[in-house]
C-alpha cells in the first residue's frame, strides 16, 4: 500500500487526457465537420460521471488488488459506452434526423486507458484458461447486449447501420465467408501439401520459395490479377458462369486469400511435424504402427499446437485482408470502408472498420486460448 | 596482510527464506578455498555476495581489511576475477576482445592490453597467433573454459571467484584443467574461492574446504581434517565413506613419503599423488614403486597413510 | 549461387523497367483490351517507386527507433512493471488489420501520405518491438552473469552485450516490418498517398490488367529484394555470434 504503480500512472495520464478532451462530436449533418462536446456538457449526469472516472484513474496509481482493478476498469468501460449512447439522445433535438453524434478523441482515449487497465489487470491476475474463456465470453456478451439494448442507437455509426441493416448483414456474411472459406480451402490443400513435403525433403525448398514469393505480391495486386483470370474462366469454361463464377464478386477474392494462406499452413505443418521428437517417431514405428498410423495417431496430435497457430495467423490475416475485397467488388466489410473513404463519410468507414477489428480480435484471442489448451496437454504421454 | 578475505556473519534472506545464514570464515592470501555442498546449500549465493552480485542482508566482506562496500558494486567487480560454469564468453567478440573486457573497462592502453592478452594466452597454452582472433563458438569446450578463466585473470586481480568452472567439461579434460588451474594459481599467487558440488574437486584443489548445508557453514578446515574428522553426518555423507581413503591418499605427493630402497619397474613422477602410487602398485602387482629422483613408496606405507588419524580416533 | 544470379537479374530488370518502362510495352500488351495503354504513364513509375520507398523507409526507421527505445525501457529494472502489459498489447495490437488502421487514421490525418505513414508506423512498431523484446530477454544467462560479474555497468551491458547480441533478431523484426509496410503502402493510394498502389488502382478502375500486373510486379520484386537483403544482414550478424544454425 502507498506505493505508486507506474503502469497505473500511465493509464491515468491517458485517461485524464481523454476525459478533458471532447467525448463526442456533434455534427449538423453527416458530412460536415462538427464541434466537440466534453463529457460534462454532453450529459446531465456528465460531471459526476467524469469525477468518478477520474477518481478510478487516480486510484489506479496506487497498488490495489488486480481483481479490483479489473472490476473498476470493466465498470468504467460500460459507463463510457452508456454515456456515449445517452449523450446522443441528449444532444440531438428530438425531431432532427440529420444531426449526427459520433465518438470523438476523448472517448477513444478514455476507452484506451480503461482497456489498458483491464488488460493489465488480467495479465497480473494470471487467470486460468477456463477463466479467460469466461472473460472473453463476458466481453462478447457485453458488446452484444450494448448493441441489442439500443442504448447506443443514437450514435452515428449505428445510424449508418440502421440505414443499411440488410446490406450490413449481407456484407457480414460475405466477410465471414471470405475469411473462413479461404481458411478452409487453405487447410484442405495446405495440410496434405505440408505432409507431402515432410515426406519428400527434396521438394521443400522449391515449393516453399514459390509460396514465399506469392506472399510478397501486394494484396491489392493479387486481388486485381484474379479479376481477369476469373473473367476468362467465366467466359470460356462451360458451366462456370452458371455456377456463379465471375470476374467480379466473391470468387477472385476468395482465391486470392486462399493463396496468401497457403504459406503459413504449409510451413507450420512442416515445422510442427519436424518438431516431434525423433525418438517418439522411432518408438511408434518400433511398436509396429504403419506410416499412416504414425502420422495420424502420433505426429498430427503432437503437432496440433503448431497447426492451430497457423490457423490463428491465417484467420487473423484474412479477416484483415478481406477488407480489400471491398475494393474489387468482392463484398465484405471493406465495402463500407471504401465507400466511406470515397464519400469522406467517416461514420461509414467506422461501420466497416469496427466489426473487422472486433472480429480479428476475437478470432486472435480465441485461437490463442485454443493453442494454449492443446499445448498444455501432457507432452509425450 | 595474511588475511586476504574475511567473511563476517554473512547472511542472505529472500522474503524471509534463508539462503545463507551467518557464515564467517577467512581465506589467507594465495590460498584456494573450495565451497562444497549440495545444490541449494547456499554456496553459490555466498560466492556471489563476495563480489556483490548478490547484496547481503547483513554481514560484511573484508578484502585486505577493507569493507567491500566502500566501492560501488561494478568497480568492486572489476577488481575481482569471476569465472562461471559454461564460461559465459561473449559470443559476438573474439577471444582477444573477450579477454580484454576488464582491462578495457579500466582504461588500459591498447599496447598494454595486447601484451596482456598474449601473455595470458601463452599461460593457458593457447597460441596467440592462432587463437587471438577466433570467435568463442570456434573453440572446443576445454579451450572456451580456459579463455573464460584467462578473461577472469586479465586485469591481474588478487582475488578470483569461480562457480563450478569445470562443470561443463568431460572428465578427462576436467582433470587437466584442474591441474593447469592449480599451477597457474600457484604461479600468480592469486587467492581463489571456488564453488563446487564435487568433493573430489574440492579435495584436489582446496587448501581449505568449506562445507555448506542449508545455508550454514558446517565445517571449515584443511582437506585432511574434513576427511578424517567430518563434523556432522552430512559432511560424512558428502565425502562418501567408500571414497574416503582414496581422497586422503590424493592429498599427499609421492616424494613426501618416499623411503630409501629399490623397487622394480617404471618409476612414478615425484609430484604424483599417493593415490596414483596405489593404483600403480595394484595394477602392476608390485608391493612398491620407485619414485623419480630416488626413493620408493611401499604398499605398507600407503596403507598406513590412507587413514592414520581416522583409525586412531575410531 | 543460382539465387544470387537470379537476384542480380531481378535488380537489373527492375532498374531497366523503371527507367524505360515503355520499352517493355510488348510484355504487357497481351493483358490489355480495346487498345488500352500497356504502360502506366500518368505519373512516371520511377517517381512513384521513389515516393513509395520513401514512405516505407520513413515508417520503418521511425517504428524501429521507437520500438527499440520501448523494448529497452520495459526490459530495464525501472520499466519491468510494464513488461507483461507490453507483451499483451503487442499480441493484441498485431491482430488489428492494417487496412482498418489506415482507414481510421484518415479522420485524424486527412487524405494523402499522412494517414498511410501513421498506419505503417503504428503497424510496424509491433514486429520490431516483439523481436527486440525476444532478443533482449532471450540471452544465455551465463553471458549476462559474466557481464555483471566483470563489472560492466547496466548501460555498458546494454550497449556492449545485450544490443549486439540481439541484433540478428532485431533485424528479423525490421525485415517483417519492411515487407508488411511495402505491401500495405499500396493500399495507401486509396487515401491518395503517392505509391505504386496508384498504378494498381488505376488498373482496377479501368479494368486494365496490364497496370495491375506492372504495379504488383514492381512491389513484388522490391519485396523479394528487401527480404533477401535483410536476411543476408541477419545471417552476417548471426554468424559473428555463432548463433546461426
Amino acid at each position: 500500500m502507498g506505493r505508486l504503480d507506474r503502469p497505473g500512472l500511465l493509464f491515468a495520464l491517458i485517461g485524464l487526457a481523454g476525459l478533458a478532451l471532447p467525448l463526442v462530436q456533434f455534427k449538423p449533418n453527416r458530412i460536415v465537420l462538427g464541434e466537440g462536446v466534453a463529457l460534462w456538457s454532453a450529459l446531465p449526469w456528465g460531471l459526476p460521471l467524469a469525477v468518478v472516472l477520474a477518481a478510478v484513474l487516480v486510484g489506479g496509481c496506487w497498488r490495489i488488488g488486480a481483481g479490483w482493478r479489473l472490476a473498476a476498469a470493466l465498470a468504467a468501460l460500460v459507463a463510457l459506452v452508456l454515456a456515449l449512447g445517452a449523450s446522443a439522445g441528449h444532444l440531438t433535438p428530438p425531431d432532427n434526423t440529420l444531426a449526427r453524434v459520433s465518438p470523438a478523441t476523448g472517448f477513444w482515449l478514455a476507452t484506451l486507458a480503461f482497456a489498458l487497465m483491464l488488460a493489465d489487470a488480467i495479465t497480473r491476475l494470471r487467470p486460468s484458461l477456463a477463466m479467460r474463456w469466461l472473460l472473453l465470453g463476458l466481453a462478447i456478451g457485453l458488446v452484444v447486449a450494448a448493441l441489442a439494448s439500443g442504448i447506443v442507437d443514437g450514435i452515428s455509426v449505428m445510424r449508418e447501420y440502421e440505414a443499411r441493416r440488410d446490406i450490413f448483414l449481407r456484407e457480414a456474411r460475405a466477410h465471414l465467408l471470405l475469411a473462413f472459406g479461404s481458411l478452409g480451402l487453405a487447410l484442405l490443400v495446405g495440410l496434405p501439401l505440408g505432409v507431402a513435403l515432410y515426406q519428400a525433403r527434396g521438394l521443400r525448398r522449391p515449393v516453399l520459395s514459390v509460396l514465399n514469393i506469392l506472399q510478397t505480391v501486394p494484396s491489392l495486386a493479387l486481388f486485381g490479377i484474379m479479376i481477369p483470370i476469373f473473367g476468362w474462366i467465366a467466359a470460356n469454361v462451360p458451366g462456370a458462369a452458371q455456377a456463379g463464377v465471375a470476374g467480379i464478386g466473391v470468387f477472385p477474392a476468395l482465391v486470392a486469400l486462399f493463396l496468401y494462406s497457403l504459406l503459413p499452413v504449409v510451413s507450420n505443418t512442416l515445422t510442427g511435424l519436424n518438431g516431434v521428437n525423433p525418438a517418439t517417431r522411432e518408438a511408434a514405428t518400433g511398436l509396429g504402427l504403419t506410416r499412416v498410423q504414425v502420422l495420424s495417431s502420433v505426429l498430427v496430435p503432437l503437432a496440433l499446437p503448431v497447426l492451430l497457430a497457423a490457423v490463428r495467423i491465417v484467420l487473423v490475416q484474412n479477416i484483415g485482408l478481406a477488407v480489400i475485397a471491398g475494393l474489387i467488388g468482392g463484398g465484405g466489410f471493406g465495402t463500407f470502408v471504401f465507400q466511406g473513404l470515397n464519400q469522406t463519410a467517416m461514420d461509414l468507414v467506422l461501420l466497416g472498420a469496427l466489426p473487422t477489428i472486433a472480429l480479428a480480435l476475437v478470432a486472435g484471442i480465441a485461437l490463442d486460448l485454443l493453442v494454449e489448451a492443446t499445448s498444455r496437454r501432457p507432452k509425450g504421454a | 596482510m595474511s588475511d586476504m578475505i574475511e567473511i563476517r556473519n554473512l547472511t542472505k534472506r529472500y522474503d524471509g527464506a534463508v539462503a545463507v545464514e551467518d557464515v564467517s570464515f577467512t581465506v589467507e592470501s594465495g590460498q584456494i578455498a573450495a565451497l562444497v555442498g549440495t545444490s541449494g546449500s547456499g554456496k553459490t549465493t555466498l560466492l556471489r555476495m563476495i563480489n556483490r552480485l548478490v547484496e547481503p542482508t547483513s554481514g560484511q566482506v573484508l578484502i585486505d581489511g577493507e569493507d567491500s562496500h566502500s566501492l560501488p558494486g561494478y568497480l568492486l567487480r572489476r577488481r575481482i576475477g569471476y569465472a562461471i560454469q559454461g564460461h559465459g564468453l561473449f559470443p559476438h567478440r573474439t577471444v582477444a576482445q573477450n579477454i580484454a573486457t576488464v582491462p578495457r573497462l579500466l582504461g588500459w592502453s591498447a599496447d598494454q592490453i595486447r601484451d596482456r592478452v598474449d601473455e595470458l594466452l601463452n599461460l593457458f597454452q593457447l597460441d596467440p597467433d592462432a587463437f587471438r582472433d577466433r570467435m568463442p563458438h570456434e573453440l572446443s569446450g576445454g579451450q572456451q573454459q580456459r579463455v573464460g578463466v584467462a578473461r577472469a585473470l586479465a586485469a591481474k586481480p588478487d582475488l578470483l571467484l569461480m562457480d563450478e568452472p569445470f562443470g561443463a567439461l568431460d572428465p578427462v579434460i576436467r582433470a587437466k584443467a584442474q591441474d593447469d588451474l592449480r599451477h597457474i594459481q600457484r604461479q600468480l599467487g592469486t587467492t581463489l574461492i571456488l564453488v563446487t558440488h564435487d568433493m573430489e574437486e574440492a579435495v584436489t584443489l582446496g587448501d581449505r574446504i568449506a562445507v555448506m548445508d542449508k545455508g550454514r557453514l558446517v565445517q571449515y578446515g584443511p582437506p585432511s581434517e574434513i576427511l578424517t574428522a567430518p563434523a556432522t553426518p552430512f559432511v560424512r555423507d558428502l565425502i562418501g565413506m567408500r571414497e574416503r581413503p582414496f581422497h586422503l591418499l590424493s592429498l599427499t605427493p609421492a616424494h613426501a613419503i618416499a623411503t630409501e630402497g629399490e623397487a622394480p619397474g617404471a618409476p612414478i613422477a615425484r609430484d604424483a599423488s599417493l593415490r596414483e602410487a596405489l593404483a600403480e602398485c595394484l595394477w602392476s602387482g608390485r608391493s612398491a614403486v620407485p619414485v623419480e629422483g630416488g626413493g620408493i613408496v611401499t604398499l605398507a606405507a600407503l596403507q598406513a597413510h590412507a587413514a592414520p588419524t581416522a583409525r586412531a580416533a575410531e | 549461387m543460382i539465387g544470387r544470379v537470379l537476384l542480380g537479374a531481378a535488380v537489373l530488370f527492375l532498374l531497366a523497367f523503371l527507367l524505360t518502362p515503355t520499352s517493355f510495352a510488348w510484355l504487357f500488351q497481351p493483358f490489355t483490351r480495346n487498345n488500352a495503354p500497356a504502360i502506366y504513364t500518368q505519373t512516371p513509375l520511377w517517381s512513384l517507386t521513389l515516393s513509395h520507398l520513401a514512405l516505407v523507409g520513413m515508417a520503418v526507421v521511425a517504428s524501429t527507433v521507437i520500438a527499440l527505445v520501448l523494448a529497452v525501457l520495459v526490459t530495464r529494472p525501472a520499466g519491468r512493471e510494464f513488461l507483461p502489459l507490453a507483451r499483451t498489447v503487442t499480441a493484441v495490437g498485431q491482430t488489428f488489420p492494417p487496412v482498418a488502421v489506415l482507414a481510421l487514421a484518415v479522420p485524424i490525418m486527412g487524405f494523402g501520405a499522412g494517414p498511410t505513414l501513421v498506419a505503417l508506423f503504428l503497424y510496424g512498431l509491433l514486429p520490431v518491438f516483439e523481436n527486440a523484446l525476444a532478443g533482449l530477454t532471450g540471452q544465455p544467462p551465463q553471458v549476462a552473469e559474466a557481464a555483471r560479474g566483470m563489472g560492466l555497468t547496466p548501460r555498458q551491458r546494454l550497449t556492449q552485450v545485450d544490443l549486439p547480441l540481439a541484433l540478428p533478431v532485431i533485424l528479423g523484426g525490421m525485415r517483417l516490418t519492411a515487407v508488411i509496410s511495402l505491401g500495405t503502402a499500396t493500399i495507401g493510394s486509396t487515401v491518395a498517398a503517392k505509391t505504386l498502389g496508384e498504378v494498381i488502382i488505376a488498373g482496377l478502375l479501368s479494368s486494365n490488367t496490364a497496370f495491375v500486373l506492372q504495379g504488383g510486379m514492381v512491389v513484388g520484386i522490391i519485396a523479394v529484394l528487401l527480404h533477401e537483403g535483410f536476411q543476408t544482414l541477419e545471417r552476417m550478424a548471426a554468424a559473428r555470434t555463432g548463433l546461426n544454425r
